[in-house]
This record gives structure tokens, sequence and C-alpha cells, in this order.
């Protein structure tokens, strides 16, 4: 831990964050990065200028006053610092530990040109931490009960968010999640090693304890329709995500070994595989894993592979300039020993003769003109074809939303890419009393902005109530 | 949590388990089923749904001992209860007025196909069951079946009741019925499954199989049920679990079932002791 420094020697330098060292954590499920101490966060906080029309604040998509609770941490009033911060987040553990700040808040940090930005992520997720070492959470100011009664599909961040808001409303709340567990992507998706679940249960229960009635093994168009929980409730939110795996569609993808990434990373999380057989389902030992993609979720598969013992290999098809990951945790998994190889695209599984994946083909790439989505689109090398040899291949190259609720609920507008079309500003879908937000509308996003569309559609869900 | 009213072995090494599980028994249809976990640390499994009561909110299964999750469901007692019953998932078995149907079913399948049964039956068809085990002692719920049925038919591996041997003489029982059969329902293991599919083949006879391929989330959410069926990959758990018996790819299917066959041993054998002290 570094020592805090003298405060006569005034730092101006944004404060690292400790981490286990990557040798040592690339063979563990424990949290890669350890937080601040109260010293350093305390150090980190004082660097704020306090700006008066604060950029910060603008580019965080639930509006957060930032320098409002930064100046709680700098004064070490860790309590009020916090109350600050929850009156926007219900789930600033979460966002501290997994927003992609330097895109968000602190991108328009007005420090970023001079000593770095504001570390505004690793200040919530101290308070948030901090807070959790203080005992029962304070129970926020509650309005009087409405009597009005709204279903929250789907446990992820979205329903959370509006699970959370509502509540404080005074509305009745229920929650329906299709899995035996609270937390969406959170819980099933992101490895414990960058989200501790514990973390992500604890602020479960804490909208548990405002009323919040949580109903899991539910599958919303399965066990009942949307249509029949419109008779029972005023309103219904939709916040289902973006499931439904995308495979390559190239030969051999049905062979054994080849994972879609939710397959491998729901083994891994919900279901605890990596305590196999502690805990009963089962996950293989592979050797050699390739992971095909470039996102955050390619990241975690090719960190958890690492970490179970495997050599680790990303295949992506541009080049390290155009990975969609976080570039933090493109550089962990380059610590980690995670090998890349860019500009590579699969075209072909091969088996072995029990039916196993034991190669994978790829061709090389060059980069072309920009395509549509700004980025240089790549070009197969002819005659490059590479083959590496694998024993498992996790694909992690895209979810979309999953049809179930779309399919049975009639009258829901819908988009190209199957995801539920809903208004921007209010989350009001093509259906009166239903509202949707989050992944299952914009496809696979951000934690933040799957909160974001949450509040959104709260705050419209709650006039449209106040109206009946 | 969801509450065990009754488990029991009805025939050596199948299980009959009855559980309170009201949301899943409203909506329930044949064919359908659920994932079910048996302790808080345990695998989500999926189990057909062999019979339900939306008055009384049950719902009943049935379901063969093969491994480590079957394993904690056998040893259940009545009253206890049990994390999760998720449900009912996958498509309802098609039910129209088709003339003549045979409804297949072998081990597990006697019970899940009995819903489809007494389904078609109400549609209004003639329905001629026949269910296959290795003896004449593995039958169960046979009056049930009866009951719905034109006609009740056996096989059993050694003679015991009716054909003897296996779902390949399906070919002479279907002459021997001396009507044209408009359709076959399969229930039960792949390998039923598959040979049925074979011997319907050569005479067209439309076939409808229910598969068990591997499954977590039974949503469309992992892809682990993959199984190709007409040179198009579909999930079994939304896009099935019935499929056209004559478009699988059932060498495939075979292979992905196998998939966790080292991993399945582990436990096995590790479990063992614990479960001894549960018992006890
Ligand atoms: C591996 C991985 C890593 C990621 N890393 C990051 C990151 O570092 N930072 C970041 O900001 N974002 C990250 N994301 C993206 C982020 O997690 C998602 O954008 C976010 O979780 C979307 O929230 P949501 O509430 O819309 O949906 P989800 O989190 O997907 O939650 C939807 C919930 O609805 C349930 N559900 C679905 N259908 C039904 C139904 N019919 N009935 C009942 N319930 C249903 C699902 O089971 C699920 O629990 C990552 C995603 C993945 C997969
Ligand atoms: C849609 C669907 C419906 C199903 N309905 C039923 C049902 O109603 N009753 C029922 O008993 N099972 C049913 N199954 C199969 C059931 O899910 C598996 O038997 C179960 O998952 C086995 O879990 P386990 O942990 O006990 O065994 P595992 O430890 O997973 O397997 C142990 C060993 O048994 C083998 N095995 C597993 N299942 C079978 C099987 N069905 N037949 C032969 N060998 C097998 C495995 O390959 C493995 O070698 C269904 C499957 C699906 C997909
Ligand atoms: S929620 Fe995310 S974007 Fe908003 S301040 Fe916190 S870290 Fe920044
Ligand atoms: S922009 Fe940066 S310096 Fe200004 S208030 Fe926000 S965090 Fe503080
Ligand atoms: S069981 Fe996961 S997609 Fe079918």
């Amino acid at each position: 831990m570094p020592e805090p420094k003298p405060k006569k020697t005034l730092d101006l330098n944004r404060r690292e964050m400790p981490k286990q060292p990557p040798e040592v954590r690339r063979h563990n499920f424990d949290e890669v990065a350890l937080g601040y101490t109260v010293e350093t966060a305390i150090e980190e906080a004082r660097r704020c200028i306090k700006c008066p029309a604060p950029k910060c604040v603008d580019n965080c998509p639930v509006e957060i006053d930032i320098p409002g609770f930064v100046k709680f941490v700098a004064e070490g009033d860790f309590a009020q610092g916090i109350k600050i911060l929850k009156q926007k987040n219900c789930l600033p553990a979460v966002c501290g530990r997994v927003c992609p700040q330097e895109e968000q808040c602190e991108e328009t940090c007005s420090l970023g040109k001079k000593h770095g930005q504001i570390a505004i992520g690793r200040l919530e997720r101290f308070l948030a931490d901090w807070e959790a070492t203080q005992g029962e959470p304070e129970i926020p100011e509650m309005a009087p009960t409405t009597g009005r009664k709204v279903a929250v599909i789907g446990g992820g961040p979205a329903g959370l968010t509006v699970a959370g808001d509502l509540i404080k409303l005074g509305h009745k709340v229920t929650i329906f999640e299709a899995l035996h567990k609270m937390g969406g992507v959170l819980i099933y998706g992101i490895p414990e090693f960058r989200l501790p679940k514990a973390i992500v249960g604890r602020e479960v229960e804490y909208l548990r304890s405002l009323g919040v009635e949580i109903v899991t093994d539910f599958v919303v168009g399965k066990t009942r329709t949307v249509d029949s929980l419109l008779e029972e409730f005023d309103a219904v939110f939709v916040g289902s995500g973006a499931g439904l795996p995308w495979f390559m569609e190239i030969p051999g993808e049905n062979l054994n070994g080849v994972y879609s990434a939710n397959e491998y990373l729901t083994r891994m999380n919900l279901m605890a595989g990596f305590l196999f057989p502690q805990f009963q389902t089962p996950i293989k030992r592979h050797k050699c894993v390739a992971v095909l993609g470039g996102g955050n979720v390619a990241m975690d598969c090719a960190r958890t592979a690492l970490r179970l013992g495997a050599e680790s290999r990303i295949i992506y098809r541009r080049s390290r300039q155009e990975l969609p990951a976080r570039l933090e945790e493109v550089e962990n998994a380059e610590e980690e020993g995670v090998i890349f190889e860019f500009l590579t695209l699969p075209i072909r599984y091969i088996g072995d003769e029990n039916g196993w994946v034991k190669e994978i083909e790829c061709l090389k790439m060059t980069l072309g003109e920009p395509d549509a989505s700004g980025r240089r689109k790549p070009i197969p090398i002819e005659g490059s074809e590479t083959i590496y040899p694998v024993d498992a291949v996790v694909c992690a190259i895209g979810n979309s939303p999953n049809p179930l609720i779309a399919a049975t609920t009639p009258g829901l507008e819908l988009g190209k890419k199957g995801n539920i079309v809903a208004d921007e500003q209010t989350g009001k879908t093509s259906r009166d009393r239903i509202w949707a937000g989050g992944d299952v509308v914009t496809g696979a996003a951000t934690v933040i902005l799957a909160m974001g569309a949450g509040r959104k559609a709260a705050r419209s869900i709650h006039e449209y109530l106040c109206s009946l | 949590m969801f509450k065990v009213l009754e488990q029991r072995m009805i025939v050596p090494n199948i299980h009959l388990l009855r559980l309170e599980a009201p949301a899943v028994a409203r909506e329930a249809k044949p064919g359908q089923f659920a994932i079910v976990r048996a302790t808080e640390d345990g695998e989500r499994i999926p189990l057909s749904i062999a019979d339900w009561n939306p008055e009384d909110g049950t719902v009943t299964i049935v379901f063969m001992n093969v491994g480590s999750s079957t394993r904690k469901l056998a040893a259940l007692k009545s009253g206890s209860s049990i994390p999760t019953v998720v449900g009912p998932l996958g498509n309802p078995t098609e039910i129209g007025l088709y003339g003549t149907v045979l409804c297949v079913g072998g081990c597990y399948g006697i019970g899940s196909i009995y819903p489809v049964a007494r389904a078609l039956k109400a549609a209004g068809n003639r329905v001629i069951s026949v269910i296959e085990s290795r003896s004449s002692y593995l039958f169960y719920w046979e009056d049930r079946l009866e009951s719905v049925s034109d006609r009740l038919i056996h096989i059993t591996r050694d003679g015991t009741k009716g054909y003897r041997g296996h779902v390949g003489r399906l070919p002479e029982i279907i002459k021997s019925i001396e009507e044209p059969i408009h359709r076959v329902i399969i229930n039960g293991c792949t390998f039923l499954l598959m040979r049925g599919s074979d011997v319907t083949r050569p005479q067209s006879i439309p076939t409808v199989v229910s598969l068990n391929p591997i499954m977590i989330d039974g949503t469309g959410m992992c892809g682990v049920c993959r199984v190709t069926v007409g040179s198009v990959t579909r999930f079994a758990c939304v896009h099935g679990p019935d499929f056209d018996g004559h478009q699988v790819d059932w060498a495939e299917l075979l292979q992905r079932r196998k998939m966790y066959i080292t991993e399945e041993v582990v436990p096995l054998r590790t479990s063992r002791c614990e479960e001894h002290a549960i018992r006890s």
C-alpha cells in the first residue's frame, strides 16, 4: 500500500489503485483491483477543482452530483458522500468497477489535460465499499404507499434501477427474473475477478430491504405473458437484456468444445463452475482456448480461461486499435499473458474423431477503408490460412435481444435486430402501459446506459401512475 | 422454494416427483418441460412435465436416475423443498386432428408421452400407444395410458410382455395395425428417438421426437442445447424440444450429449459419502 504523502508536497497527479500482481492474479479468481485506501481516496478527491459547471456530470448517464460527493470524500465525511452518490445511483459499487469511465464522466473531466482526470469511478467504488463495512445500509426516505403496482421483467441493472426508483416513490414493485439468481449480466456474465458476486448480492438485498418483491425462476412469456401481468399490474417495465448469443456460422460450430460466451461464463459465474466439483456444474479444464471477438466479453472469457490453467488466445479480425473492450481490461489481459492474434478471421473449426474441436482455421486480414461504424474494414488476405491448435473455442462476437417476450406480446414494435423500440427519453414502447430499457432496447451496451434508461423509464412510469 | 409433495421410485431406477409449482402448473401444456435444481449448489437440469393440475398447483415429473443431479432428486423426501422449478419451457407438442397417431414412449418417456396421448385423444384422434422397456416389470402408468389410448402395445427386450426386442420392431407393429398411421410421436432416450425415426423414414410417416440435449438456462441464452435439424442450427429449448425426427442430425446430438461424461463421473464418485450422511 502506498504511504500517504505528507501534505506539504501536494502531488497533483492521479492516484493509481493497487492491483494484484499479474503473475499472482492469473491463478486466482479474486478481484484484480484492490481499491483505494482511505488516505489515497482523500488525496485523490482533493485534486478535484469543483468546477462551477462540471463537465463530468454531463457525461454521467445517471447525472450523479460528482463534485458534490467528491467534496465529502476530500473532507473525510464518507457517510455524506455515499448519501449524495446514492441519490442518483443505486449500484455505486458496481458502476465504480465496471463503468467505462474513460468514455463517460472521466472523459470530460477538466483536469484531463493536466494531471489526469479525477478517478471518479474509483472514488465511487471506495465510498460504496466503505459503506459495506458500516453494517446495514441506511433506509432512505420512502414516499407513502400509492397502492399502484409495477411489474419489472429482468433482474439486470435496468430492472434493478427501475425497481429502486419506483419503490422509493411509494409504488409496489415486483421483479420477475428468469434465472435462479438476480443481477442479470452482473451475475452470470462479468466474472468474479472484475465484479465480486457478493457485491451484486448486497445491492439486491438492499432493494429487498426497501420492500421490492423478487420472484426468481420465472420466465415472462412462458410462465406468464406480459398481457397476463398487465391484468394484475398497472405498468410493466421490460428490462430483459440482450441474451441471445451469436455464433460465427462457419463449419464445425456444433463440435464439442465450442461455446458461446454466455454458456462459458454462465457455467463459471452463475453456476460457480470454478468451484467444481463442490458446485456441480461441470466445466472442462481446457489446455488451449481460443476466444473469438474483441469486446469486454471476449476479455472476460480469455481471462477466465487463463485462470483455469489454459493457454488463452484472443482472435480478433481487426487490429488492437479497434478493440471495443475497455483499454484497462485489454491491458490487464495482456499483463496476465493472454495472447492476441489481431487481423485474424476464423473460417472453420476442425474436429477430432470424437467430435471435439481440435483446431481452428483462420485467415489473416488487412485493414481497408473505414466502414459504416467508422472503423477500417478488415479484408481477408488470400492464401493466408493459418491453423491454431485448440481444445475449446469461446464465441464472444455478440448477442441480440431474446425474442421470447416480443414473440408473446402482440403489438410491441420491434427494431431490425429484434430489439424492442422504446422512446429514448421515456422508455415508452408502442404498447400502452409497457415500458422498456437497457440492452433489450439498445442491443448489448453498458451497465450505466441500462441504468440510465431505467431511471428515465421510472420517471415516466411514475408520472403515469400519478395521473391515474 | 418449491415443495416436494411426493418422491418415490415407481419402478427400478425410475422415479416420480410431484411438486408444488402453481405458476408452472397453470400454464403447462403437453410436451413442455421444466428446469429443476435439486439443491442450492446443484446444476440446472431439464425434465419433461408428465402431468399437472392447475387447480391444486402441482406438477408431476418422471425421471430416470442417471447421474449426479437426478441422484439428488431421487434422494428427496416428501415435505422437503427444492430451490428451482422453472417453466413451462419449450414449445408444446403440436396437437391437431391427424387421424391415427402412434405415441411411442420409453423409460421416462412413458410418463411424458401420457399427456401428449391424452391431448391427442381429446382432439379426436385415434391414439395407439406403444411403450418400450427392458422387461415387463419396468412399465408404469399403463392404466393411465390405457385410459387415453385406443390400444396399448408393449415391447420388451426380454419378451416378458408384448413384442420381444426394441423399437426396431415398430414397422411390424405398424403393419399389424392394418390402418394408415398419420403421425408418430416419440419421447424417451436419444436412441429410442433415433431408431424410431429411422424405421418410420422409409414409410414417410411424419415423426415428431422430443429431443433431450444438455441444457442450462432453457430460454435461449446459452446455446448449449443447439442441434442440427435439416442442416440448420436450432436451440432445442426455444425452437423445440419437438423436431422432425427425419431431419435431426443424430450423430451430432449423441456426441454433444456426451460432452461432460468424464466430469459427470467425478461428482458421482465424490458425492456418494455425502449422500449417505444425508440419508442416515
Ligand atoms: C461478459 C460481459 C462483460 C461486460 N462488461 C461490462 C463492463 O465492463 N462495463 C459495462 O458497463 N458493461 C459491461 N457489459 C454489458 C452490461 O453488462 C450490459 O449492458 C448490462 O448488464 C445490460 O443490463 P440490462 O439490465 O439491460 O440487461 P441484463 O443485465 O442482460 O439483464 C436482463 C435480465 O433479464 C432476465 N430475463 C431475460 N428474459 C427474461 C424473461 N423472459 N423473463 C424474466 N426475466 C428475463 C435475464 O435473465 C437477465 O437477468 C458486459 C457484458 C457481458 C456479457
Ligand atoms: C427437454 C428435455 C426433457 C427431458 N425430460 C426428462 C424427463 O422427463 N425425465 C428424465 O429422466 N430425463 C429427462 N431429460 C434428460 C435429463 O435432463 C437428464 O437425464 C439429466 O440432465 C441428467 O442429469 P444428471 O446430472 O443426473 O446426469 P448426468 O450426470 O448429467 O449424466 C450422467 C450420465 O448419464 C447419461 N445420461 C444423462 N441423461 C440421460 C438420459 N436421458 N438417458 C440416458 N443417459 C443419460 C449422461 O450421458 C452421463 O453419462 C430431459 C432432457 C431434456 C433436454
Ligand atoms: S455512474 Fe459511471 S459514469 Fe456516472 S459517475 Fe459513476 S462511474 Fe461515472
Ligand atoms: S470535471 Fe473533474 S475537476 Fe471538475 S468537478 Fe468534475 S471531477 Fe471535479
Ligand atoms: S439451454 Fe441455453 S439456449 Fe437452450
